[in-house]
């Protein structure tokens, strides 16, 4: 299971990549190796303000639906149309075209309560 | 018949299998009576096809079926039971099928009999006080049930809004409970597969309006501490709900009304042997003890000196619950099983039920996990999660008994158990068509250490290979 | 031993399968049940009968019922008296469909799943809407579900509904509502319709759906027209319940902008059973389809490319969701849908004209022949199969009276409007004869007087 070592994560499994003020989000390797084929994906509009450890869409998987939830606060500057076009995408390359959304964030140390690559490895792996 | 082709495929412009009357009136053309833009200006789009195509079209479909009537069914908790042919012949009886609901109650007094006497016999069946008959299903009653208890608590002054819910519940209950506009609270089982008393007591508060139970539980056991437990949720002002889905284990061993519950279902089409339709129609009553009576829906059928009326005027009622009484060609059904079972018969059904399930589960527990104990009522649950370090998901053990003609368990269900199956054989199988089965999922275990690939790629004699369901989300083909 | 035909198991079975399961009695297999909740008796049911006796018990109930085998039926008002040909309860009665369970296994449920695809296709072809899903309780149930939904989508709290609606129905759409904070704002009914100009005025910001009936319960058919127009151009979800007899005639309330269309399905291959089982059917938009209740059939593929069909879109519903799905529904009317299926594809396209037009044509003779005899209808707008006359008399004595003759005359309306006490709610079906409609008509004039003057 890949957990690539520059990422912060969720312990919902969800990923963030920081670039400035821009946080990228997607959803773990292990969380779309759970849910299984991923089918169905609901994304928040482009603008929509998020708070933090609350829901910014679902994944659907045939049987499974999870909540995608917002590691951090902010507004959502860009939505990835290519992965709720091709859900697929997700299984593919979690960390890579599987992106979600990217969240110009309102405040950086909400950073600071998020899981290192070491931690989240530790935490599935228990 | 090629695979997949439909009605419409086979439809050819000028084929026609109706004949309608033609009345000897003047044909009044719709143009003339109806504006231009009301009517329909082209064509509906239904086939075009001869009766013998309709006839052989769904004859063919019907053969791809698993059904009772086929082979063993042991879906866990849907209760598929032999449905008895006479209950079919009574409720085709043109006086029932054939009768407007409408009809005024003295020209209904037969059909209105068969509501009432059924209801009676279901209130002593359950040791409850009154009945509705009007839910189409078991989940249409959970609703209605919990209207109820809204309505209860609102007539009592107090606005409770939530319902504990054990986690091992059907997926209706939490659905059902938020349509009722109360948030469902999950209460965790305890580590015997039971509800704790003190758990529940932990949970209890001035808002909650009620707990809802299913006994036996979906794990296949009974509630030992259901009395401690309605003693709790009472004493903080609380009902207690019981979906009855499987009754089928208490048949005339033990009644809800005698063990603190205030309000229940039950499902005419699992425990009273109505045929499930492929899905439907069910039929869902709804059981109250006394203090609930006054908000049992609309109409409400009563009996005075042998003649039986339906009345409206209940000031308290919840309102009315479906078009007109529920699902009666079902009730019929279940009245005539109910005649032909009789007291002793009733009992029967539940002794069988549960020497079937506990038969079946002394057969197969050295193969698989049973994490609940080698004990159970009328189903219980064992895991399929040995088998992963194999690869072997217990939705592949489910495909491959289709290779062996049976139908699978219930699986990943309950939540509560990994890799899930969950077993209920009913009392209407046989020693035999039980030995059949256990060898089947023992010969399976086998096949998982030898030839995994047998398992993974099944079912292999199904009517079709297995169905890629990902696919069908992704690309929705959903109309023609 | 009573109904020992249907346990298969002899004594020695059951004994020595309770040896295997470790258990030396029956008893031994209860002991997590309290003893004093476990029953000391027997239950206090009647002795248990023979299939015979049982079948002649219900036999004698049956014939009680004034059935239209027997009398002339002109009721309706959501059920009605059409014909069911034998092709439709011969496929139903197969074991095949009828003791399957839900087809959660696709692999050996084709057969209900392809019939369930066929169902969902035509009502989505009837009613010109995108998608369709497999079937609800019922007219009323689906009505009420098709609210939730509008006010799910909508997030608004307030109906408004066309006060044409079948009052049965609406009344279960507000038993629905009781469990939350939304309300319904119900519109008059003068001259039996709904007035597009008065939908409009009653839409305000919080309203989430305008939803009428057509035919509306009075049985005169609405102008969808102007009433759609009205829903749209305020933007609320706009739901319709139809009768789907009338399409082969109407337009589909797709034409009129509708987002839900919703409708009772008895009359297609259904008998009348007394009310139910009946038939609800729910078709919408596929911007829509993932708000929609209940099982949904998709086609798709298997492992080696052949074509089948299994149930998708389930993320939507209770067994996956649970509190957070779309509807608490799981059960539906499977049976029911595929009796429609088969009655449609029985009737086809021309069918289905020439039974809106039968109907439509019986429906007028017999309006024209109480006119003639001085009868009036009660409302003025154009009717399909179904109108309102105003007898003058007590409409439920009336009805009663109509019984001694064989017939079953219409429904009341002063039960659901007191205003509309002398009012008689009548529809005609293929089924009714000239001769029939000629019996009830001298029937009506002689209660209201009318007869002998005229």
């Amino acid at each position: 299971m890949q957990v690539p070592e520059e990422l912060l994560y969720t312990k919902d499994h969800e990923w963030v990549r920081v670039d400035g003020d821009i946080a990228t989000v997607g959803i773990t390797d292990y969380a779309q190796d759970q849910l299984g084929d991923i089918v169905y994906v609901e994304l928040p509009e482009v603008g929509a303000r998020m708070t933090a450890s609350t829901p910014l869409g679902t994944v659907e998987a045939v049987k499974a639906v999870s909540d995608i939830i917002c590691p951090v606060s902010g507004e959502v500057t860009e939505v990835n149309g290519d992965v709720a076009a091709s859900p697929e995408k997700i299984k593919e390359s979690p960390y890579g075209d599987g992106w979600m959304v990217k969240i110009k964030m309102s405040d950086t140390s909400e950073l600071d309560g998020l899981l290192k690559a070491a931690d989240y490895k530790g935490m599935i792996a228990g | 018949m090629i695979p997949g082709t439909t009605m419409l495929d086979r439809s050819e412009p000028g084929k026609r299998a109706c004949s309608l009357p033609r009345p000897d009136v003047e044909t009044v053309d719709p143009a003339r009576v109806f504006p231009a833009g009301l009517l329909r200006d082209g064509p509906v789009g239904l086939p075009e096809v001869s009766e013998p195509e309709i006839a052989r079209h769904f004859v063919n479909l019907s053969v791809l079926n698993h059904h009772v009537d086929r082979d063993f069914y042991p879906l866990g908790s849907c209760t598929m039971k032999y449905n008895p042919k006479a209950g079919g012949r009574a409720s085709g009886l043109p006086g029932f099928s054939d009768l407007h609901p409408m009809a005024p109650d003295e020209a209904a007094q037969g059909a209105l009999a068969v509501i009432h006497g059924l209801g009676r016999q279901l209130c002593e069946i359950t040791g409850m006080d009154d009945v509705t008959m009007a839910p189409a299903a078991g989940a249409h009653g959970e609703l209605t049930g919990m209207l109820m208890v809204r309505a209860y608590h609102a007539a009592q002054g107090a606005g409770r809004k939530k319902v504990l819910i054990p986690d091992s519940a059907h997926g209706t209950n939490p659905a059902s409970v938020t349509v009722a506009g109360y948030e469902a609270v999950e209460v965790p089982s305890g580590a015997d597969g039971r509800i704790d008393p003190a758990v529940v007591g932990d949970f209890m508060d001035d808002e909650v309006a009620a707990i809802m139970i299913t006994n036996p539980n979906t794990l296949g056991l009974f509630e030992t501490h259901i009395c401690e437990v309605a003693d709790v949720v009472h004493a903080g002002g609380g009902l207690v709900y019981m979906d009855g889905a499987n009754m089928n284990a208490l048949l005339g061993i033990s009644r809800p009304g005698d063990f603190g519950v205030d309000v229940m279902h039950l499902n005419l089409h699992k425990t009273f042997s109505t045929p499930h339709g492929g899905g439907g129609p069910g039929s869902g009553p709804v059981l109250v003890k006394e203090r609930l009576v006054p908000f049992l829906p609309v109409p409400y059928v009563c009996e005075r000196d042998g003649v039986y009326r339906l009345s409206w005027d209940r000031p308290e009622s919840v309102g009315r619950v479906h078009t007109f009484y529920g699902n009666f060609a079902v009730m019929v059904r279940a009245y005539c099983y109910v005649l032909m079972m009789g007291p002793e018969g009733m009992r029967r059904v539940a002794e069988d039920a549960l020497i079937n399930a506990n038969y079946l589960l002394a057969r197969i527990k050295d193969r698989f996990d049973v994490p609940y104990g080698d004990r159970c009522k009328h189903e219980f649950v064992a895991s399929g999660k040995a088998f992963r370090p194999k690869g072997v998901r217990t939705n592949d053990i489910a495909k491959r008994l289709m290779d062996y003609g049976f139908h699978p368990p219930t699986v990943y269900f309950p939540l509560i158990v990994e890799e899930a199956l969950m077993i209920e054989p009913t009392e209407t199988e046989s020693k035999a068509a039980l030995d059949g089965f256990a060898d089947a999922l023992i010969r399976i275990c086998e096949e998982i250490e030898t030839d995994p690939g047998l398992v993974l790629g099944a079912p292999h004699d199904a009517p079709v290979r297995r169905v890629d369901e990902a696919e069908a989300a992704r690309n929705l083909d959903v109309a023609q | 031993m009573s109904g020992a035909g249907y346990f298969p198991n002899t004594d020695a079975d059951r004994d020595e399968m309770l040896r295997a399961a470790g258990a030396r009695r029956f008893e031994d297999l209860l002991d997590d049940i309290p003893e004093e909740i476990r029953m000391d008796g027997s239950l206090a049911l009647d002795p248990a009968l023979s299939e015979f006796e049982a079948c002649r018990l219900l036999a004698r109930l049956a014939g009680l019922n004034a059935s239209s085998d027997k009398y002339a039926c002109y009721m309706g008002a959501g059920s009605y008296d059409h014909y069911v040909p034998g092709i439709v309860t011969e496929i139903a009665s197969r074991p095949e469909f009828s003791t399957a369970y839900t087809p959660y296994q696709a692999e050996i449920s084709q057969g209900t799943l392809q019939a369930i695809y066929e169902f969902q296709s035509l009502i989505a072809r009837m009613t010109g809407m995108e998608i369709s899903n497999a079937s609800l309780y019922d007219g009323a149930t689906a009505m009420a579900e098709a609210v939730l939904m509008a006010l799910s989508i909508s997030g608004k709290t307030k109906v408004v509904a066309s006060g044409c609606i079948n009052p049965m129905r609406m009344a279960v759409v507000e038993t629905y509502l009781g469990g939350g904070d939304a309300a319904v704002v119900t519109t008059g009914r003068e001259d039996g319709l709904t007035r597009a100009e008065e939908v409009a005025s009653l839409i305000d910001d919080e309203t989430g759906c305008v939803i009428v009936e057509n035919p509306n319960f009075f049985g005169v058919v609405e102008d969808l027209e102007a009433i759609g127009r009205a829903a749209k151009e305020r933007g609320v979800v706009f739901v319709v319940s139809v009768d789907p007899v009338s399409l082969g005639i109407l337009a589909p309330p797709s034409a009129f902008g509708a987002d839900i269309v919703v409708g009772e399905g008895q009359g297609l291959g259904n008998p009348m059973n007394y009310g139910g089982p009946n038939l609800g059917f729910m078709a919408t938009t596929r911007k829509y389809m993932r708000r929609l209740p209940g099982r949904i059939v998709g086609r798709t593929v298997d492992a080696d490319g052949g074509p089948c069909f299994c149930l998708t879109l389930q993320t939507r519903e209770q067994h996956i969701r649970r509190a957070r799905a779309t509807s608490n529904i799981c059960t539906n009317q499977a049976l029911n849908a595929l009796c429609a299926t088969v009655y449609l594809s029985w009737l086809g396209e021309r069918g289905l004209r020439e039974l809106g037009e039968t109907c439509l044509s019986l429906a007028s003779y017999a309006a024209r022949r109480l006119e003639a005899g001085g009868v009036r209808r009660r409302f003025t707008g154009p009717f399909f199969r179904e109108f309102v006359v105003d007898l003058t008399v007590d409409a439920e004595e009336f009805v009663r009276s109509a019984l001694e003759q064989g017939i079953l005359a219409g429904v009341p309306l002063g039960r659901f409007y007191p205003d509309l006490g002398d009012c008689l709610l009548v529809a005609l079906t293929e089924k009714r004869t000239v001769e029939e409609i000629d019996a009830l008509v001298s029937l009506v004039e002689r209660a209201a007087g009318g007869g002998a003057d005229a």
